[in-house]
């Protein structure tokens, strides 16, 4: 919106000449327009009819098809039966992106103050991975979580794991896959607010005999924000609605909201299910992102 | 409150109307919606057959289902026989790797009555079965395939799905049994000790396949798995239910528990004798065992969808690989159960160690305890699919 109308704060706009007006009224709108064609067939019509597909009545079938019964106990019908697996979804991806966190700011801070000219080498290497498919890196931590790999070896011998405890299949490899499978989405804005942060700024904080903690928390962190609101969201919107992490490091005890939406609507064949799940984890997504920005403030990323 | 109330402004009544019109005329619209079903009549979706002009076959399998030449692997030797002797071009695509991932890809075309561009397609009893309950696929003409009439397997005529064997064809059988990693584990004989012994927690799989897995489970409880009762079904979902529970079963896989079994992460799991084969080839203390509750025999089967226009071209390759010959040399290939009689006779001249494996050619013994799921109707298969996957997580 802020394109199209002026902004109240600031100098007031010039005034158009008069007989352009109508002109320059008409183009930002023109601009909009091959992205909203885009936006409504691709996202909007398969969401309406998604939103029309979780209303169905629930004992239709796919040979006799589905009637439109506005039948909203669907939805309360879904929570009921997967409330644990929402819970996990969210639990996991927050404990991932606390990790993610823990992990990606020094290495963000590391790359855009103190890499010097090893700092391309450095985004390569953090971009790099996602050069192959999701997948196959999945499936490679399988390998390193082994069962009877090294590092299971090595930590049974350190006492770290009992003799007869697994890395593979538990809790643990699913929110480590996430941690992994996402980290350059939290990284990557991280860096790039990072980057434009001034170490004169930094310089003057000490010079005001800020400690180095305090300089941190009074200079550093603020400045990043735009770069940490954007890089968390990027990191939890995808983290919670995954599935293939779940699927391939975890047990069905460990199974997220995705594995069940993917069941509802393949293997089931529940639609009007599968399309409830689909549209309660949108709703929470937007709930999360939406208290979360108004902390935050949306100034700064948008 | 951290932001107080504030009078409506011009933007905000602005935006408010239009967003609550364009609710209004969305919810007008999906009033409108609603699907049609997808279920099909042999009079209202009818197939031309287009073989007597066009030499031609589009032939959709799974990966690693059909022989190909030791030297170069884009040979397929048995294919290429049948391409030179009738002269019909073959377009051989290895594009189903799982029963719903394909339901899903060729769905929209065939609940339709649209083309898939696809004559002859290979897939699994039960979504076989499906398939030809929404009458989605075309009857064959049983005077094309003699071979068929003449040399199925006794154990595979007169399935519950197609009780006159035209309409679907055996490509290859399986057996799903279980299946150990000597080198991890001692020797495992029955579907109890699966599922209770206490070295194997957290190290054994079964199969998401549902049919397979409760197939065993029902057997190992003494019911039959063609012809079991609700209350027999929920016994049997809480046996599955306790071993989850206790973290005995680590998890449910498809084909993937293969790779897993070979390096020990799994010692123990319910599995296909093809894959155990491939594996014991390898390793040879990798074991497929057949517990004396039964063994659960599946077929994956050729079937011509829908608008397919190319139906008699698929009779002849259908034909085609019913003779014994032909059947042998697949089998040696792939290694799983042949359902052609009089292969075991011929693949003794190409192998005879694979001839007496009976995995490949079961002996009569092992086909008394093998079953056959029984057959659901669209309910019944909603609701066991639905509390099976609720015990599997999901």
């Amino acid at each position: 919106m802020t394109l199209l109308a002026p902004t109240g704060s600031g100098r007031p706009p010039p005034a158009p000449p008069a007989a352009r007006s109508g002109r320059r009224g008409l183009l930002p709108y023109l601009l909009l327009l091959p992205g909203a064609a885009w936006l409504f067939v691709f996202f909007g019509v398969p969401l309406a009819q998604l939103a029309a597909a979780s209303l169905y009545d629930p004992s239709g079938s796919l040979a006799t098809g589905y009637a439109m019964t506005w039948a909203f106990s669907n939805y309360p019908d879904v929570v009921q039966a997967y409330w644990p697996q929402f819970l996990r979804s969210f639990g996991y991806a927050g404990l991932a992106l606390v990790l993610a966190l823990l992990l990606g700011y020094p290495l963000a801070y590391a790359i855009a103050q103190k890499a010097g000219r090893w700092k391309n080498l450095l985004l390569v290497c953090v971009v790099a991975p996602m050069f192959t498919s999701f997948l196959v890196r999945t499936l490679a931590w399988k390998t390193i979580l082994s069962d009877n790999g090294a590092l299971v070896g090595l930590l049974r011998d350190v006492h770290l794991l009992a003799p007869d405890g697994r890395l593979l299949a538990t809790p643990f490899a699913v929110v480590l896959g996430l941690t992994y499978n996402f980290l350059p989405f939290l990284v990557l804005p991280l860096y790039a607010s990072l980057e434009r942060l001034d170490p004169r700024l930094l310089e003057a904080a000490t010079d005001l005999y800020a400690s180095g903690a305090q300089a941190f928390r009074r200079v550093t962190l603020p400045l990043s924000m735009p770069g940490l609101v954007a890089g968390t969201l990027l990191f939890f919107i995808p983290a919670s609605g995954d599935y293939i992490n779940a699927e391939l490091l975890g047990t069905p005890n460990e199974y997220m909201i995705g594995n069940v939406i993917d069941s509802a609507f393949l293997v089931r064949l529940d639609y009007p299910q599968g399309a409830a799940l689909s549209f309660l984890l949108m709703a929470a997504i937007l709930a999360v992102v939406f208290g979360y920005l108004r902390r935050a403030g949306t100034e700064e990323v948008l | 409150m951290r932001t107080p109330l504030r009078p409506l402004s011009r933007r905000g009544l602005l935006s408010g109307t239009l967003g609550s019109a364009a609710l209004l005329t969305m919810g007008g619209s999906l009033a409108g919606c609603g699907t049609k079903g997808a279920q099909q009549t042999e009079a209202g979706c009818v197939s031309e057959d287009l073989s007597g002009t066009e030499k031609k076959l589009a032939f959709s399998n799974w990966p690693q289902y059909m022989d190909v030449d030791e030297k170069d692997e884009s040979k397929r030797p048995s294919l290429d026989e049948f391409i030179t002797k009738t002269g019909i071009q073959v377009t051989y695509t290895e594009d189903i790797n799982d029963n719903n991932e394909f339901f899903g890809k060729v769905q929209n075309q065939l609940a339709a009555c649209q083309s898939t561009d696809r004559d002859l397609i290979v897939l699994t009893d039960w979504m076989a079965a499906r398939m030809i309950r929404l009458g989605w696929i075309q009857k064959l003409d049983p005077a094309k395939i003699p071979n068929v009439q003449a040399n199925l397997l006794p154990s595979l005529i007169n399935r519950p799905f197609d009780t006159e064997n035209r309409i679907s064809i055996p490509w290859q059988s399986g057996l799903a049994g279980l299946a150990y990693n000597g080198n991890v584990t001692k020797e495992l004989r029955t579907v109890d000790e699966l599922l209770t012994r206490p070295d194997l927690k957290g190290k054994v799989t079964a199969l998401s396949e549902m049919r397979d897995t409760m197939g065993l489970l029902l057997g190992s409880n003494g019911h039959d798995p063609a012809n079991f009762t609700p209350a027999q079904f929920d016994d049997a979902l809480n046996k599955l239910k306790k071993a989850v529970d206790s973290g005995q079963i680590r998890k449910f896989t498809g084909n993937d528990y293969a790779p897993d079994l070979a390096k020990g992460d799994i010692a123990a799991c319910i599995g296909w004798s093809g894959d155990i084969i491939q594996l014991s080839g390898e390793d040879e203390k990798v074991r497929f065992v057949a517990p004396d509750s039964g063994v659960m025999l599946y077929s994956d089967n050729m079937m011509v969808p829908n608008k397919a226009t190319h139906r008699a071209n698929a009779e002849q390759l259908i034909n085609y690989y019913y003779e014994p010959a032909v059947a042998a040399k697949l089998a040696a290939y792939v290694n799983y159960i042949c359902p052609v009689k009089g292969a075991q006779a011929e693949m003794e001249k190409i192998d005879p160690e694979l001839a007496a494996n009976p995995l490949i050619f079961p002996d009569e013994a092992l086909l008394s305890k093998s079953k056959v799921f029984m057959a659901l109707d669209e309910k019944q298969e909603k609701e066991y699919e639905g509390k099976f996957q609720q015990v599997i997580g999901a």
